[in-house]
């Protein structure tokens, strides 16, 4: 489902050229989960941001649901929202769209919108009485619930989670997490989470530890 | 201090923005305040110079050397001038002696005979003087030897007029009043422009607050009190208020210089009153210019140092949106703008100027207030797909950000159709009016009965001449123009009557009375002179005016006839040829000249309309370069979604037009109000006459595209910028702490 094969990538800083990400492979097929760990700067987020075609890579390819990850910005911007479902670790909902309009955007975007698949996610998430509120009414484990809801709207075949719960206290986290474990398995998606967290990491199928750039 | 100012620094385009602002406020604040004193001292030293202007004058048909002397010996308080054209200036020759004088310039031309005048004039005698334009003064014996010995007119200096003279009362007072309320006029647009100015100076301020809100929240935690911390951010602000006051001014002065020949225009044609055409720099305009400038940025900053003023130490650090508000407050500054609105629509009641100019503030600033409720209440409409509908719920969140900018342009935009919507209508009405009033061919003034005696035998029945005789009396205590009027087809024809009895000609040829429209009159009110039978429309007249039969006044006027309005086939030359001290004007050139000094009338209106409408667009600039810096958050979730930068530049562009063509639509309704105010209310009140309202659709389609220029043109540099922002930049939102 995804593929990432020799992945480089570096950044200029005022002190020369920053090596993130040293020739990093790694696979996940259809509906498997996988933890990415690693120390803090070990380039987690990069890795993530490369497969959801957020960025470009310097060097290597990504794949995602058997196609190659577009070169230009308008390519990896329909790869984006047809087939990646994004959750951050500070939600990132859209501040001037109720809940609802949240968690149908990216769907709608893609064509990919299914109003019954939306009211049955929003009653699993518990958001059901929530969706004419906006997220500054929403806590933050409402607001993750709604940013999961929307990341599995249009039914992608990837998502790709950067610290869900790390915003979150431990037993709202547990929650979220096993909420979102169980939508991914009944939508038969593959996930790619970042976490720092060996417990979270350890209720996945597979585990990866980047180091200095390289995975471990 | 070093570390605020090191902010500008890095933020030069921000400190740009500041100062512009704020120079282009002070600009158009000055620029207005010095062509209004500029033309009020011309006032004033006409006013001390042409003591004759101010007094009653008495005139007949000839008055001689000896006529003066008897009534002078008689004990009669009379001062005789000769006056007339010489070298194109009017040529005015007083008897220093018995004129009384609050001017300057007497004693020279007491002991040798010098001409004083306004303008260079290639004569020995002649020494420039300190004079209103077009004017020339000298001692009575210089102006006799140039016009002859008859005097033109006695001046009344005190006490009652002797018998066997009419007496024309001096319109000064008129003058002034009128004058006065075209300086309002001008003031108020001054006002504007500033209002408008401070909204960028309030903008950038704003910017700059909420970027170092972190720094200043690390020197309140260092210890540094916030009493000191406002104190150095305001010392800051009097740098850029000074700096950009200096500018201001400057500025000022060159928008003032190139406006006042058509301001003096102006003056000259709707009022008679001169102006001369330069400016002269005068100290007091520095000072006030600075001092306003301090005391706008004052008040545009006022909001950012009160929240610096209240800041705790441990503050947030996160930024917020810096002017956020809430939709209840939207909605209370909304009920302020229907409660303006109220008093505004009662202030209809109240009778004078003053009432019809809080009219026009009130319509404005109460329609600049419910702005962003109007335009969040016309946005819930709008919807569609999922970018449709996240569009028009980002442009209602964006509101409170922009709301000061877009109450600019709507300002500016109203301002532009009501004025020119007046202006148009003057200039529909006027120019018909002109040709109803102009309806013969030529008019034709000779200089003495004699040479008018001699015209019309010479004419024959080559044309048919209708005498036109026009004095000044009083009528029920007030100063009016009483002109006497032939019963011709020509005038029942043509003659703008507005209200009229039934067989209004035969009445006036039976001893009724026409009046204009600044007589406040109605038909079958009855008048010291007779039964008003009609009303007639009166231009550009700011005087009272009553027509009576041409029978009944030369009955009461004995003066000589000397214009008449002729319906011929002659062409002017030959009448020129015949008769060369007779002056000839044919319809056209009387009426184009009227239109000349029509246009550059309200040349002033148009320059001020477009110097507002390109603040307004200065002001969106500097609120979508504060916002910009403030979406990114907002617009990564969206990107990260699966939209391109570049179509969310191009969303990011058409918002700011849809925005400006969404306050062009508002600001229609409003900008036909204001319209409508100033013809049915101020107009009247200043003038006397009421016009009737025209519009012009073509001229509000040309504001529409305008206002979408400027918008395009001030939303170019964001959006260009965050068409190329790195995703590095956006990636920054999702990695950060917000």
């Amino acid at each position: 489902m995804l593929t990432l094969t020799d992945i480089r990538k570096s950044y200029d800083t005022s002190e020369g050229s920053v090596t993130v990400l040293d020739g990093v492979s790694l696979s996940l097929p259809p509906g498997g989960t996988v933890a990415l760990t690693g120390e803090s700067g070990s380039g987690k987020s990069t890795l993530l941001h490369l497969a959801a075609g957020l960025d470009a890579p310097d060097g290597g390819s990504v794949e995602v649901a058997g196609q190659p990850m577009g070169r230009t910005d308008a390519e990896r911007a329909r790869m984006r929202r047809e087939t990646v479902g994004l959750v951050f670790q500070q939600f990132n909902l859209i501040p001037s769209l109720d809940v609802a309009a949240n968690m149908a955007f990216q769907a709608r975007l893609a064509g990919r919108f299914d109003p019954a698949w939306q009211a049955e996610l929003a009653g699993a998430l518990g958001l059901s009485a929530l969706l004419h509120r906006y997220p500054e009414q929403l806590s933050g484990g409402q607001q993750q619930r709604v940013a999961i809801g929307r990341a599995l709207a249009g039914r992608p075949a990837l998502i790709l989670a950067d610290e869900p719960t790390g915003n979150l206290d431990e037993a709202t986290g547990d929650q979220v997490m096993a909420l979102m474990l169980r939508l991914v398995a009944d939508t038969g998606a593959a996930l790619l989470m970042v976490t720092h967290s060996p417990r979270l990491a350890a209720m996945l199928d597979r585990h990866a530890h980047l180091r200095a750039g390289r995975l471990a | 201090m070093n570390a605020l100012l090191s902010h500008w620094r890095r933020h030069p385009v921000q400190a740009l923005m500041l100062v512009l602002g704020l120079a282009l406020a002070t600009a158009l604040w000055t620029g207005v305040q010095a062509i209004n004193a500029e033309a009020r001292a011309s006032y004033d030293r006409a006013a001390s110079t042409l003591a004759q202007d101010r007094l009653p004058r008495l005139v007949a048909p000839r008055i001689t050397l000896a006529d003066y002397v008897a009534l002078r010996r008689a004990g009669w308080q009379v001062s005789p001038v000769i006056e007339g054209d010489w070298q194109s200036l009017r040529l005015v020759g007083i008897e220093p002696l018995t004129m009384p004088s609050e001017g300057e310039g007497s004693p020279d031309f007491l002991t040798d005979g010098v001409i004083l005048s306004s303008e260079p004039v290639d004569d020995p005698r002649v020494r420039a003087a300190d004079l209103p334009p077009g004017l020339a003064l000298t001692d009575i014996g210089v102006a006799a030897g140039i016009f002859g010995q008859d005097i033109s007119y006695l001046v009344l200096v005190s006490g009652a007029a002797p018998p066997g003279y009419s007496v024309i009362r001096p319109t000064g007072a008129d003058l002034s009043q009128l004058t006065e309320s075209f300086h309002l006029n001008l003031t108020a647009f001054g006002w504007l422009a500033f209002g408008v100015g401070l909204f960028i100076v309030h903008s950038a301020v704003g910017l700059a607050f909420e970027q170092r809100r972190a720094m200043f929240r690390t020197l309140r935690a260092l210890g540094v009190s916030a009493r000191r911390l406002a104190a150095m951010l305001l010392a800051e602000l009097l740098i850029f208020a000074l700096v950009a006051g200096a500018a201001g001014v400057g500025l000022g002065w060159l928008i003032a210089a190139a406006l006042l020949p058509d301001v003096a225009a102006t003056l000259r044609g709707l009022y008679g009153a001169d102006v001369g055409g330069t400016l002269n720099l005068r100290a007091e305009w520095w000072l006030v210019g600075l001092a306003i400038a301090v005391l706008g940025t004052l008040v545009a900053a006022g909001q950012s140092v009160w929240r610096l003023w209240r800041m705790p130490p441990l503050a947030p650090a996160q930024p917020r949106a810096w002017a956020r508000e809430s939709a209840r407050a939207m909605r209370m500054q909304a009920l302020a703008g229907f409660g303006l609105w109220l008093a505004a629509a009662l202030l209809l009641l109240v009778p004078g100027l003053w009432a019809g100019f809080g009219v026009l503030a009130g319509l404005l600033l109460g329609g600049a207030l419910i702005l962003p409720f109007a335009l969040a209440l016309v946005m819930r409409h709008f919807g569609g797909g999922a970018v449709a509908q996240w569009f028009w719920a980002d442009t209602r969140q964006q509101l409170p950000g922009l709301s000061l900018a877009l109450m600019a342009l709507l300002l500016a935009l109203a301002a532009n159709i009501g004025v020119g919507t007046m202006v148009g209508s003057f200039r529909t009405t006027f120019t018909a009016w002109l040709d109803q009033r102009l309806a013969a061919d030529l008019y034709v003034e000779a200089a003495d009965a004699e040479t008018s005696a001699r015209l019309l035998d010479w004419l024959g029945d080559r044309a048919t001449a209708l005498p036109m005789i026009q004095t000044e009396d009083t009528l029920d205590g007030r100063p009016v123009e009483v002109v006497g009027m032939v019963d011709a087809a020509l005038f029942r024809r043509a003659w703008p009557l507005l209200q009229a009895v039934p067989d209004a000609w035969d009445r006036l040829a039976a001893g009724e009375v026409f009046v204009n429209e600044q007589m406040g009159l109605s038909p079958g009110d009855v008048t010291g002179m007779g039964t008003v039978a009609g009303v007639y429309a009166d231009y550009g007249n700011p005087m009272p005016q009553v027509i009576l039969s041409m029978d009944r006044h030369r009955a009461a006027y004995p003066l000589p006839i000397l214009r008449h309005a002729l319906i011929t086939d002659l062409p002017a030359s030959a009448i020129r040829e015949a008769f060369p001290t007779v002056a000839v004007q044919n319809q056209a050139a009387i009426r184009e000249a009227s239109v000349q000094v029509f246009e550059r009338t309200f040349a002033v209106t148009g320059a001020l309309n477009v110097l507002t409408l390109g603040v307004a667009a200065l002001a969106i600039f500097a609120s979508l370069l504060t916002l910009s810096a403030l979406r990114l958050p907002q617009l990564a979730p969206v990107w990260a979604a699966g939209m391109t930068r570049g179509r969310l530049a191009g969303l990011e562009f058409l918002r700011t037009l849809a925005l400006a063509a969404l306050v062009w639509v508002l600001a229609l309704p409003m900008g036909l109000a204001l319209a409508w105010v100033l013809l049915a209310v101020v107009n009247v009140e200043a003038f006397g006459w009421r016009l009737p309202m025209r519009l012009f659709p073509g001229d509000w389609l040309r504001l529409g595209g305008l206002s979408l220029i400027a918008a395009a043109l001030a939303a170019a540099l964001p959006v260009r910028r965050l068409a190329r922002v790195r995703p590095a930049e956006l990636l920054k939102v999702f990695a950060h702490e917000r």
